[in-house]
């Protein structure tokens, strides 16, 4: 390694060698990529956590909003569920 | 034995399908076994000049399937090995030439001849693509350690288990060594990890490869070509033979290592 090199590194980004870079990059916009490849994944996911929601509250199923979002380092999975009333438990 | 159809496909393009079709072809007739390559990528033929079969075309893939001549008279004989054979794409129409239906059959009736049927396909995910996979049994993806590559890897092998293709393995093809020590290039153990598929082999970057394709000799015919060694030895696994993977099929390292020893010992 030339001092060049060497210098370079020290000073690079937070010294991370360029394949840590890569391999976080890749993993970041595939889990991006996979998700909105196919439009029913998330129709899939909707239809099943109104599933499991619905034994537990009442939910506005036409309002209910999922999204993927994506965020300085990190991909959250947002869902925004409008509650009517909870079921009396018995 | 039963054959085996197998595509060759990437997304992106120029990481090497076409030679890795032409390499693997070779290496599979070496071996004695009767092989076809079929080069889909319609409009932009290549397979030809990379095995240096250019001069003999008189038929194309697209005047077979639409029966302009028999499936047989558009098939080149090449002319260092008695079992391989090209089927090359037509250059001057477009990719809407061939249907996936047509391309299904055409393979089918190349079964009854041959044990490897090799399909180079374009790069993109478009017609030319859908034509490629129809009829395959399986897929090879070949990836270059790089991010873009290996995003459209990752694409393609959705793509195709959509398709319902689920024997997928991967090339991992221009590996260089010293950048991966060094830490600036993502090891077969990174691409792994990331394409959770199985790796079929990884061939190191090499200049063997540019001369090759110069003269139109595939690599594996050089013996001291490093990547046309780690081809002959994915052509065995091909063909279901164990062949031990190395992470970096780099027999240098080898010998660097007997340097050393050699260094240390005076």
């Amino acid at each position: 390694m030339s001092l060049l090199e060497i210098l370079s590194r020290i000073f690079s980004r937070e010294n991370m060698p360029s394949k840590d870079i890569a391999r976080e990059r890749l993993r970041l916009v595939l889990v991006h990529d996979r998700a909105s490849v196919s439009p029913e994944f998330l129709n899939s996911l909707k239809e099943d956590l109104i599933k499991v929601i619905r034994d537990y509250m009442d939910i506005d199923e036409e309002a209910l909003q999922v999204n993927l979002e994506n965020e300085a380092n990190s991909i959250a999975l947002i869902a925004n569920i409008p509650v009517k009333g909870f079921r009396r438990k018995a | 034995m039963k054959s085996r159809v197998i595509v060759i496909t990437s997304g992106k393009g120029g990481v090497g399908k076409t030679t890795t079709t032409a390499n693997l072809g070779t290496a599979l007739a070496m071996m004695g076994k009767k092989v076809v390559m079929i080069d889909t990528d319609i409009g932009l033929r290549n397979l030809d000049v990379v095995m240096g079969l250019e001069n003999r075309i008189v038929f194309d893939i697209v005047d077979a399937v639409n029966g302009h001549c028999k499936l047989k008279q558009a098939l080149i004989k090449d002319k260092r090995f008695e079992g391989l054979y090209l089927l090359p794409a037509a250059q001057t129409k477009d990719k809407s030439a061939v249907s996936p239906h047509q391309m299904k059959n055409m393979v089918n009736e190349l079964r009854k001849d041959f044990d490897f049927i090799l399909v180079d396909c374009p790069a993109g995910i478009e017609q030319g693509f859908k034509n490629a996979i129809a009829g395959a049994d399986k897929a090879v993806v070949v990836a270059t350690p790089e991010v873009s590559s290996v995003r459209d890897a990752d694409r393609i092998i959705g793509l195709l288990e959509a398709a319902g293709l689920t024997q997928t393995v991967l090339i991992i093809n221009r590996i260089r060594s010293k950048m991966v020590k060094r830490g600036d290039m993502m090891d077969t153990g990174d691409i792994i990890d990331i394409l959770a598929i199985d790796l079929l082999g990884v061939v190191p970057e090499d200049e063997a490869i540019v001369v090759s394709t110069n003269r139109g000799e595939p690599a594996v015919l050089e013996k001291l070509s490093r990547a046309g060694a780690a081809y002959r030895r994915i052509a065995r696994r091909l063909n279901g033979e164990d062949v031990p993977i190395y992470s970096l099929e780099d027999p240098e390292n080898i010998m660097d290592k007997f340097k050393k020893i050699l260094k240390l010992a005076r």
